[in-house]
């Protein structure tokens, strides 16, 4: 009988686990999979693009339950893991299912920060994390007319555009006068401010929410200075928290999340985690070049190839809303040090940063002309001495190669 | 409008131009005229580009007091009237008028006609004193008369011409085509060149004798010598017809043996005895001079020894053969011929001789006539300081600029009482000294004559009308020598009548035979229709005499009677002098001045036009790598070169043609178009003892770095005020002015300078007019900014700590365009394209940046059929995915669609993408079918 891999959610990080190992090893394995979703397995990052209605729900599900079946590997949908039990190496899911593992794969990823407000538990205030809220949101926006979006950065941008391309008319609530404050300076900012209200959205800015408002369904958002604001929705995007209850409650050691080593084993050697759940190096990460990178390490440990290690990733950030071009990546703020090469052409809406540091490109902001930004990427991780390409740097790769 | 007859400005080749003024007359189609005997439908770059030098921008266009507008009347009589009032009170050398040999000979006759006739004084000189006065002296010393003994078409018919001190590739570029092309179709004519500098008319030369600066008299005596020693004399001549031989020899003999001369001259002593054997061996030689000649304080001699060595050989007065002096402007020659110098009197008569006085004044029927020389330029503008010439009016020059010592003009100007300025430019450096500025009608506008260098007379026409109330010259005099109450000599109609009277004046008491070979008698009496007409004529032009060939006049001495009161031609001694200046520690190096190719004088016109600002586009020094090395210059830095005079800032050049120990700075900049390049204020104001012409080839010089705080360039569409900059050039474009710059302060807040500079108001991103992109590299000094306006490029600057700056000619084919494309915006402040390439196409993986065509083609080339392949080919859809969607569809494009064969990419251009490529070959080639 084959050793049985038990993998605890089925979201972007372990089904790229699931599927590499396949490639690697199709028969090493008899392959669980349990999801507290439906869809069968898809990708995250376009829920934006969803919501926004530039893509189809079809157009996401990369591993629809077929995929599954094809390769002989159990998948359990809308049935989530609720107890792991390391010492009989068994798994108890919400239905009652329970399996024994020789390996398992922890994915558990991460759940919606909620601010600690009044009121956040009424009807119509929801995070924004997967299909069942990008849903939410959309049979929100075929009959409801005002949505607050709590949290300038990616995701409650994304949120509010895709709302407010649907027809609702959105209110974007940041506590600083800096969007994406976690992504892009101060000036890309402004760039970007202007950008929204171009597009009709409604920003409260410096604004500290004090309460929603409703009875039994929100009505509306109130402040500690100025006035409320009238809310059939409210969309939380405050931030994320590592979803790592049913570790924790396993006595799989965990910190801010589930602590792996460079192979993304755990500290129970026969368990592995990947994805947004994990602290790595001290690092957790929430986007999904980092995911990629882990899976890919985890994978080839599963398989009994491994001896690549993931030594912990240098991310970039986009925002995914069409026609806001907007990249960053490593320390793009800068401090002693270092130098800045800056680019500005307000009428186009491009505004380029690059940070240096001992001849090396240290970080990046592009809003407006992201092209380059892969390459810029690619300088940071390779540590590059850029002393010769300086002079063309900012206007990209096209401008520096056989110069 | 039918093309009209007329001839080029610029230098004494007096090249023929067919002109067809546009429309509005803002311009003209300018053609060489293919029936002119000076250059048969060729023109030289400078002569092609006359089309682009008009217009009314920039020109003088009415009169001004002070800086008030006046009309006509009011300025002429506050000329008169101040000319008389200090004659009045000081009596007639305290006026003077400083002229030009680009006045027409008309202008010229009556400028000379009222200085010397009715003020009675010689005080008339010219800027052909800076130009060709030591070649007048010399042929007046050996011929007794100025005159040019050759024409054109002799060029044709040597067997060896000499270049002494004459870069005609640049200078005189129809008669270096002529030579060239001769030497084409007769190989065995041979070419000396004899320069300090290697020039560009040393590519044609089979001998180069870069002779030391100032030793051309020592070159010269030592072929006299060798001559006489290799028995390569005419005896007979020298006999028959010459004073003077045995003292001129033995002086030329006291030269020393060749290894001396060589070792004095700096070159190769085999190269000088193969130059002296070229010399004895060949009877039809030219030697051709120019300002390398002239410009020397000892011009003189130097001319008398270049004649001497042709009267010893009695080469002179026949086909092929003889001295030739090349003139370097349009009318030097008719300046001369009219008598416009401070030592001549009029129609090749002198003012020493009592008879040639009184024919002039019986001729004019003139109150007085001057009895004396007057003040020659460098005397005239020295005696303006001293207060002594307390008016001057000066006629389509700018001596602030080509003067020697030029700030000396400037100080002398300051000084003077009333300082009248006749130019068609309103801006030069000489007119900000003005007390009164009259517009004076500019080349198109002109009608009358002027004379080349082989005395050729050639009508010039009017083909536009004058700019705003521009008058011409000769009028503008006559209307203020009327004012002064000369009324009877001045009342001309027309340039005709001004061009009769000085073709009679040519001939009044003047027989064939009797000294005066200066005669126009077949020009007497013409009606206005035959004046119009009148074809290019060489002097003398005499009745009765055929209009070509033999006994024409088409070269002057075939009989050997030379214009003496013997009539044998004279031999003059020479002997050799060192220039005036010595170098010495302080001042090492020599400074040696001259002509580009493209420019012309002080760039009133040439400046004017982008194509001629592409040659040379800036003021440089021309040093040689190990003189740079040695005094820490750099090629392509700024330098700053110090004589005991003065001091300006040029870029350095280093692949020039400068010997060691020398450099070469042009003439051509002034402060309208450079801040620190006026070239003049260096050089010594010592002159030649006889021709009173200024030592402009041999200055003591010392030259540094010019160390900048920052460097940089700008172009914009209106003119700006580079004045925020230390040092800067300003250069004419098609769409645009550029400015090259160095700072000497530092600059802190750059997007505020760029700013003021670019004449930005204010920053606001909320005024429409204020579209500005920007790029700084603030630790490195790096600034780079520039201004839109509804989608045209209007302004752009570029500093940087060094002089390395982007190439500046991608970005001025961006003012071309009527609107930016997005390529061009973004390539902007790189300062050029992106690198050549296959266009990568439309981005459709954001997150690894790739484009369709990048990945189309790897799907065809490697036979891809899913999003992984691809993912695993290019990476496009490795990370976030978003783009795996349309990377599908283009995987189902292609599987559904042919195979297209590889596009056959013109890889040099990046703006033909890979996708219209690829339309065109197959739109045009059909394919195999199996391709692929």
């Amino acid at each position: 009988m084959k050793p049985k891999l038990v993998v605890v959610g089925n979201g972007m990080a372990s089904i790229r686990v699931v599927e590499l190992l396949l490639e690697q090893a199709p028969e090493l394995y008899d392959i669980s999979v349990f999801d507290g979703e439906i869809h069968g397995s898809y990708n995250r990052i376009l829920l934006s693009p969803v919501l926004a209605g530039e893509k189809a729900v079809a157009d996401i599900i990369d591993y629809p339950p077929a995929w599954y079946a094809e390769r002989g590997v159990t998948l359990y949908r809308g049935d989530p893991v609720v107890a792991i039990n390391r010492f009989r190496r068994l798994v108890k899911s919400q239905s009652g299912v329970e399996l024994k593992y020789d390996r398992l794969l922890i994915a558990t990823g991460s759940l919606p920060l909620m601010l600690p407000v009044p009121g956040v538990s009424l009807k119509g205030v929801i995070g924004f994390r997967n299909l069942e809220d990008v849903e939410t949101m959309l049979e929100a926006t075929r009959q409801l007319r005002y949505a607050v979006v709590i949290g300038g950065g990616l995701l409650g941008i994304e949120a509010a555009n895709g709302l407010s391309r649907r027809g609702m008319k959105v209110t974007l609530v940041h506590r600083s006068d800096a969007l994406l404050n976690q992504q892009i300076d101060p000036a890309a900012a402004a760039l970007l401010r202007a950008t929204l209200r171009e597009r009709k959205l409604e920003l409260r800015l410096n604004a500290q929410t004090r309460a929603i408002i409703g009875r039994d369904r929100v009505t509306g958002v109130s402040f500690d200075e100025g006035p409320d604001v009238s809310a059939d929705l409210v969309v939380m995007a405050v931030g994320i928290k590592p979803n790592i209850d049913l570790a924790k409650k396993a006595g799989i050691r965990c910190d801010r999340a589930i602590v792996v080593d460079d192979t993304l084993q755990t500290y129970d050697p026969r368990i592995y985690a990947v994805g947004e759940c994990v602290q790595h190096r001290g690092n957790t990460y929430g986007l999904v070049a980092p995911l990629w990178e882990q899976a890919r390490v985890c994978a080839t440990h599963l398989a009994q190839f491994g001896h690549s290690r993931y030594p912990g990733s240098v991310t970039s950030a986009k925002l995914k809303v069409s026609g806001i071009d907007l990249f960053s990546t490593g320390d793009f703020i800068g401090g002693a040090g270092t130098e800045d090469l800056v680019y500005r052409d307000p009428r186009r809406g491009v505004y380029k940063r690059l940070v240096l540091k001992d001849q090396q490109l240290v970080g990046a902001v592009l809003y407006g002309d992201v092209s380059d930004g892969a390459w810029y990427f690619d300088l940071i991780k390779s540590k590059t001495n850029i002393t010769s390409l300086r002079e063309h740097l900012v206007f990209g790769k096209s401008f520096c190669e056989a110069a | 409008m039918s093309a009209v007859r007329t001839t080029c400005p610029y230098c004494g080749v007096g090249c023929g131009v067919l002109a067809t003024p546009n429309a509005d007359g803002s311009a003209a189609t300018i053609k060489g005229d293919p029936d002119h005997p000076a250059n048969f439908g060729r023109l030289c770059v400078k002569g092609s580009a006359l089309g682009e030098t008009l217009g009314s921008s920039g020109r003088l266009l009415y009169p001004q007091i002070g800086t008030e507008r006046v009309d006509w009347n009011t300025a002429l009589d506050h000329v008169a009237t101040g000319f008389n009032k200090i004659i009045a009170e000081h009596g007639p050398d305290a006026v003077a008028f400083y002229v030009s040999g680009q006045l027409l000979t008309e202008d010229y006759y009556v400028a000379n006609k009222l200085m010397k006739g009715w003020i009675g004084s010689a005080n008339i000189d010219t800027n052909s004193r800076l130009c060709m006065s030591s070649a007048v002296a010399g042929h007046k010393r050996a011929f007794g008369e100025d005159a040019v003994p050759i024409c054109y078409e002799d060029l044709e018919l040597a067997d060896l011409i000499v270049l002494i001190g004459a870069n005609i590739a640049w200078c005189h570029p129809i008669l270096f085509q002529r030579i060239v092309r001769a030497k084409e179709l007769r190989p065995a004519m041979r070419i000396v060149v004899v320069d300090p500098r290697r020039t560009d008319t040393c590519e044609a030369a089979d001998l180069h004798l870069p002779i030391k600066a100032g030793s051309d008299v020592m070159l010269l005596n030592g072929l006299l010598a060798w001559l006489a020693q290799n028995r390569a004399l005419d005896d007979a001549f020298i006999a028959e017809h010459t004073n003077g031989w045995n003292e001129t020899l033995a002086v030329a003999q006291a030269s020393g043996s060749t290894a001396d001369i060589a070792a004095a001259c700096g070159i190769d002593e085999a190269k000088l005895i193969e130059f002296y054997q070229l010399f004895a061996a060949n009877e039809k030689v030219i030697t051709g001079f120019s300002m390398g000649v002239n410009q020397s304080s000892s011009g003189t001699d130097k001319v008398n020894a270049i004649i001497n060595c042709h009267l010893a050989t009695g080469r002179i007065g026949r086909a092929g053969m003889g001295p030739f002096s090349i003139t370097g402007q349009p009318n030097a020659m008719g300046g001369r011929e009219v008598g416009g110098l401070a030592n001549m009197l009029a129609a090749h008569m002198n003012l020493e001789q009592p008879e040639h006085r009184e024919t002039v004044q019986t001729f004019w029927n003139s109150p007085k006539i001057a009895s004396r020389g007057g003040l020659k330029a460098v005397e005239l503008f020295d005696a303006i300081e001293r207060g002594e010439v307390k008016a001057v009016w000066i006629m389509a020059t700018n001596p602030v600029v080509s003067m020697p010592d030029a700030d000396q003009a400037k100080r002398a100007l300051e000084k003077c009482e009333l300082v009248v300025v006749s130019d068609c430019i309103k801006a030069t450096d000489t007119t900000a000294y003005a007390d009164v500025l009259l517009p004076a009608t500019g080349w198109a506008e002109k009608d009358g004559t002027v004379t080349n260098s082989e005395r050729r007379v050639t009508r010039q026409h009017a083909f536009l009308p004058p700019s705003g109330e521009a008058r011409h010259d000769w009028w503008i005099i006559c209307e203020v020598a009327q004012r002064m109450g000369f009324q009877d000599g001045f009342d001309f109609d027309s340039a005709a009548a001004v061009f009769d009277e000085h073709a009679r004046l040519s001939a009044f008491r003047n027989e064939v035979g009797s000294g005066r070979l200066f005669n126009l008698e077949r020009l007497i009496g013409m009606t206005p229709a035959e004046f119009d007409a009148l074809p290019p004529t060489q002097w003398p032009a005499l009745n009765g005499v055929p209009l070509s060939g033999e006994g024409s006049g088409e070269r002057l001495f075939e009989d050997h009677q030379f214009s003496t009161t013997d009539g044998r031609a004279r031999f003059v001694a020479t002997p050799a002098r060192a220039p005036a200046g010595t170098l010495d520690a302080e001042f090492p190096l020599v400074l040696n001045t001259g002509r580009v190719r493209d420019h012309w004088h002080t760039m009133t016109r040439t400046g004017r036009s982008a194509k001629l600002a592409q040659h040379r586009a800036e003021p440089f020094m021309e040093i040689h790598a190990d003189d740079a090395a040695q005094f820490g210059l750099t090629h392509g830095e700024l330098g700053r070169l110090t004589t005991r005079w003065g001091s300006c800032v040029a870029r350095v050049d280093t692949q020039g043609g400068s010997p060691r120990g020398s450099v070469f700075v042009p003439i051509h900049w002034n402060a309208q178009f450079a801040s620190h390049g006026r070239i003049g204020a260096l050089v010594n104001p010592v002159v030649d003892p006889i021709s009173g012409e200024p030592e402009f080839k041999h200055t003591p010089v010392n030259v540094a770095p010019f160390v900048a705080r920052w460097y940089g360039f700008a172009f914009s569409r209106q003119p700006l005020s580079a004045a925020g900059a230390g040092w800067w050039t300003r250069i004419t474009g098609a769409q645009f002015t550029r400015y090259e710059l160095a700072g000497t302060e530092t600059v802190d807040d750059w997007p505020k300078f760029a700013a003021d500079f670019l004449g930005v108001d204010a920053l606001s991103e909320q005024n429409p007019a204020n579209d500005w992109i920007d790029y700084a590299d603030e630790k490195a000094g790096l600034y780079r900014a520039a201004r839109v306006i509804d989608g045209r490029l209007e302004a752009c600057l570029f500093v940087a700590p060094q002089a390395s700056l982007p190439a500046r000619a991608w970005l001025a084919g961006l003012f071309d365009k009527d609107v930016l494309d997005p390529a061009d915006r973004k390539s902007l402040l790189a300062g050029r394209p992106a690198v050549a390439g296959v266009d990568a196409g439309p981005q459709v993986c954001s997150c690894f940046g790739v484009g369709r065509n990048t990945i189309t083609d790897a799907i065809r080339k490697l036979g891809l059929t899913n999003a992984k392949e691809v993912t695993s080919a290019v990476k496009a859809g490795g990370n976030c995915g978003s783009c795996v969607p349309e990377i599908r569809r283009l995987l189902q494009e292609i599987a559904a669609s042919p195979p297209i064969p590889e596009p056959v990419i013109d890889s040099a251009d990046p703006r033909i993408s890979a996708s219209e490529a690829s339309l065109s070959s197959v739109s045009t080639s059909p394919q195999p079918k199996e391709y692929s």
